[in-house]
């Protein structure tokens, strides 16, 4: 049993007469920063290891012969230190003037201008001329991929990115090349970088070395207005902020949340907003002759009641796509059920099998600040390093910081950390159970643990009850299901799906399931189908319903389907609750407004059941969430923000599970929605993993 | 697409894979257990060496992988290593190197002079490989021997006290195949 580390003991420092405690270990800057005292630095990140190699944050510490670095000084008890002495301020011009003999004056034309550390403490620190007057040396810029543009001549090499990319990206291909005056930061064979979370190191860079490639000269920071919201792309609900400026979104950013996603973004939640500009359905339009042609809401609505009329109710149906809020499905699900009167209604089309009578068996009963505390890991057909990738650095954190141990059923996958593969088939959970299997022994010893179920790979399944029953048995017997600990987690990647389980967007009766809509419309037994924005089946899935409905965002192959098509508004355009992995339900804001005549998709619902004469019962925003938080409480005003523990009780069913192997690929990642398909950009990521994959298989063989 | 010009590293895009020898193998072996076995990284200096020893005188890409791949490290970190100490050249070089030390001491006892001579003599103006590819002249830093400068350094010997004309000498030395190589006492 691993024992919990003891508190470390503490010592008393004191910064420019404020004194306090700090645990023996910590630096001064850190001990400067809870005292609210501010030490210029650049290479010191919390999250990175310690570099000390920039001396910005040299201090004057008592009885120190020299100024010491705070960043790696480690704090001793009564340690005196002054940030505001001559000697400190005379270090800080010393080290600005010296950063400053290689570095371009080149801000007027750099993207970091406004918002750049070197500006900022150059405003401070640095002299307003110069004693240097040789050449200043240049260096070649690199080419790290679609993402990151690269200004080298302007890198401080304070290695933060180099960090990153090795400690908490995974994926130690940047470096530190040459010496002194020839020392260059980059990949030394030029290559792009593989990684999911590559645009982290934009932030992180102190200086305009490393900018965004998609942002690159289109705006300035002060020129931006700010919203704060929550990512879509992937199920985490990290917090971003969306910047935008005459309604045009301009970039994605993370907000800090200790608690979701740190400081971190994926490059999909970071870089698909150029999928919000592209091909958007800006008018609603119904189809004359061959041709979609654009109309006014009324005429649309007009021809939809007219088709609907004296329809037969088991002869309609509708699925909802991945990127939906709690309003939108809830208005989705009413308005199918309700007022046209079909159970045929699915939110699962990427094939679940599960619905959402048990809360505790489609989340993560982790929250997950809580995998910080996990000593041992159990993969169930599961691939976190794309199904949420900001999730998998925490795992990898896990692993490096405290020799988690991780184990993994399903396909061998590269996790960017150590994962012990046990095997493929889904009946090494039996051996695991009955304790035979030698990774048994690293469950039952955990203090903490946890296993973590694949949503695509393994709740897709025909068997998934059957392993979903195993898995839990597992968590019960291993002690990962106790009072104050729930281990049992399932990962999704679409927050639309947790959603929708959680609106009860699926069949309540006996209406067919997604698989079933799509047969049945097949076999042309469905007259009228409303597919509410994209879905993980194929559009040629949906084809050959008598009338068909398409409320959605982006012209694509189902809008092309329709015979109505209805604009709505994309998560951007919005105020929405979403759920995030963790059950947690989040708000998102609404930073620019609906393309044109495009509408919010609950109000679409809202006013087409009026004109069908079976009117929705709410009239604004307000009253349908007070409808949503009467179906979940999770969805309650009180519980916005928060993780609402899921009750635990019986899920899954008993009975043997098939030998076929889990996968664990995640194939088109980079296009998994309807944003990120519409995405340049991540089209072009994905054109760069396929060539990787095409490369390593060539080398495979 | 790269605006500024540059301070570069070369780049090498040769798909050449090398393998070790079975003799370079048996020392290498040698070398990393010298290691405690997680810390086999460790090895990577005495390995680079041996590479560079081993083929051409010099580190491609390629062979760099090679020693990233025998070490199981990741590739950048043995290029930072091999970039980062003038010992191991990340460009082709001569079947000879002649470091010619051209620090403090050396300068003061008359280095700029010793040096001119050897690149004459070999056919250049600035430090440079010659012509034929036989011999790569270096504008060193301090080898360590300032007690006896000027001095330069061929293969591994030391050649110390020189003069212009000493130097010469040994160049002549070199092209005929006779001057010593391997490291002095
Ligand atoms: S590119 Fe930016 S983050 Fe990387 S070393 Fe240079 S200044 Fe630091
Ligand atoms: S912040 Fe301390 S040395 Fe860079
Ligand atoms: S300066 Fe030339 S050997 Fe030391």
């Amino acid at each position: 049993m691993t024992t919990a580390p003891q508190p470390a003991p503490m010592v008393k420092v004191t910064i420019d007469g404020q004194t306090t405690e700090m645990p023996k270990g910590s630096t001064i800057i850190q001990a400067a920063k809870k005292l609210g005292i501010e030490i210029p630095h650049f290479c010191y990140h919390e999250r990175l290891s310690v570099a000390g190699n920039c001396r910005m944050c040299l201090v004057d510490l008592e009885g120190a012969p020299k100024p010491v670095a705070s960043c790696a000084w480690p704090v001793a008890d009564n340690m005196v230190v002054n940030t505001q002495s001559e000697r400190t301020q005379n270090a800080r011009k010393g080290v600005m003037e010296f950063l400053l003999i290689n570095h371009p004056l080149d801000c007027p034309i750099c993207d970091q201008g406004g918002e750049c550390d070197l500006q900022d403490i150059a405003v401070s620190y640095g002299s307003d001329r110069t004693r240097f007057h040789e050449a200043k040396r240049a260096v070649a810029d690199k080419d790290l991929g679609p993402l990151v543009e690269t200004v080298m001549t302007r890198c401080i090499h304070c290695t933060r990115c180099i960090r990153f990319a090795t400690e908490i990206a995974g994926v130690p291909e940047m470096g530190a090349t040459g010496r002194g005056e020839n020392m260059q930061v980059g990949t030394y064979v030029e290559q792009a970088l593989a990684s999911e979370l590559s645009g982290n190191m934009i932030d992180l860079c102190p200086v305009g070395a490393l900018t965004s490639k998609p942002y690159e000269f289109t705006a300035r920071p002060w020129e931006l207005k700010h919203t704060d919201s929550i990512d879509v792309m992937d199920a985490l609900g990290s917090h971003i902020r969306i910047d935008h400026r005459d309604g045009k979104v301009m970039r994605v950013v993370p907000r800090e949340c200790n608690e979701i996603n740190e400081e971190w973004l994926s490059d999909a939640g970071r870089f698909s907003y150029d999928g919000l500009a592209n091909n958007r359905l800006t008018h609603p339009m119904v189809r004359k002759g061959k041709k979609l042609t654009a109309t006014t809401w009324q005429e649309a609505f007009a021809v939809i009641a007219e088709a609907a009329k004296g329809m037969r109710k088991n002869r309609i149906a509708g699925v909802a796509g991945n990127l939906l809020c709690a309003e939108d499905l809830y208005a989705f699900d009413h308005f199918m059920k309700d007022t046209l009167g079909t159970d045929n209604v699915d939110c699962r089309t990427n094939g679940l099998t599960i619905d959402g009578k048990v809360r505790a068996a489609y989340i993560m009963n982790t929250p997950i600040a809580e995998l910080d505390k996990v000593d041992a890991v159990l993969l169930v057909g599961c691939n976190p390093r794309l199904e949420v990738p900001v999730l998998n650095a925490r795992l990898r954190k896990g692993v490096l910081k405290r020799g988690m141990k991780v184990a993994s059923i399903g396909a061998p996958v590269d996790l960017t950390y150590p994962v012990q593969t046990l095997g493929e088939s889904p009946k090494l959970l039996d051996d695991i159970l009955e304790g035979k299997h030698p990774f048994a022994d690293v469950l039952r010893e955990a203090t903490n643990g946890v296993i973590l179920v694949g949503a695509r790979a393994v709740l897709t399944r025909p068997d998934s009850q059957q392993i979903l029953d195993k898995a839990r048995e597992v968590a019960e017997m291993y002690g990962f299901v106790r009072p104050d600990w729930n281990g049992f987690n399932v990962l999704h990647q679409a927050t639309g799906r947790i959603t929708g389980l959680d609106m009860g967007v699926y069949p309540q009766k006996d209406g067919y399931h997604s698989g079933g809509i799509a047969e049945a419309v097949k076999a042309g037994k469905i007259d009228l189908l409303v597919l509410h924005g994209e879905s993980q089946r194929p559009a040629s899935d949906f084809e050959g319903a008598k009338f068909t409905v398409f409320i959605g965002t982006h012209d694509s192959p189902y809008a092309q389907l329709a015979d109505v098509v209805l604009p709505a508004a994309a998560y951007t355009e919005k105020a929405g609750l979403w759920a995030n992995v963790e059950g947690r339900v989040q708000e998102g804001h609404m930073a620019v407004r609906p393309p044109m005549e495009a509408k919010e998709d609950w109000k679409i619902y809202r006013a087409l059941s009026e004109v069908l004469g079976s009117k929705l019962p709410f009239d604004n925003q307000t009253q349908l969430r007070a409808l949503i938080a009467k179906l979940n409480k999770a969805y309650a005003p009180e519980n916005i923000g928060k993780v609402t523990r899921a009750d635990w009780k019986h899920f899954g069913m008993s009975g043997s599970v098939r030998e076929e192997g889990l996968s664990t690929s995640v194939p088109a990642y980079y296009l998994s929605n309807e944003i990120m398909r519409a995405s340049k950009v991540m089209r072009d990521c994905q054109d760069l993993a396929d060539a990787r994959a095409a490369q390593t298989m060539k080398k495979a063989s | 697409m790269s605006r500024s010009a540059a301070v570069n590293v070369k780049i090498d895009h040769d798909d050449k894979v090398y393998a070790w020898s079975d003799a370079a193998k048996a020392k290498i072996e040698a070398q990393i257990k010298k290691y405690p076995p997680e810390r086999k990284a460790s090895a990577v200096i005495p390995l680079l060496k041996l590479a560079q020893d081993e083929f051409d005188g010099w580190l491609p890409v390629g062979l760099m992988n090679l020693v990233a791949d025998t070490l199981e490290m990741p590739k950048i970190r043995v290029y930072e290593v091999a970039t980062f100490y003038d010992m191991f050249y990340t460009e082709p070089v001569g079947k000879h190197v002649v470091r010619v030390c051209t620090n403090v001491s050396c300068m003061i006892r008359g280095a700029e002079k010793v040096i001119e001579a050897v690149q004459k003599e070999v056919g250049l103006d600035k430090p440079g490989t010659s012509a034929d590819g036989l011999i790569t002249v270096e504008s060193f830093e301090c080898l360590g021997a300032c007690c006896e400068a000027p001095m330069m350094m061929v293969g591994e010997h030391y050649h110390v006290n020189l003069t212009p004309e000493r130097a010469v000498g040994i160049v002549k030395n070199i092209k005929a195949g006779k001057a010593p190589v391997e490291p002095s006492k």
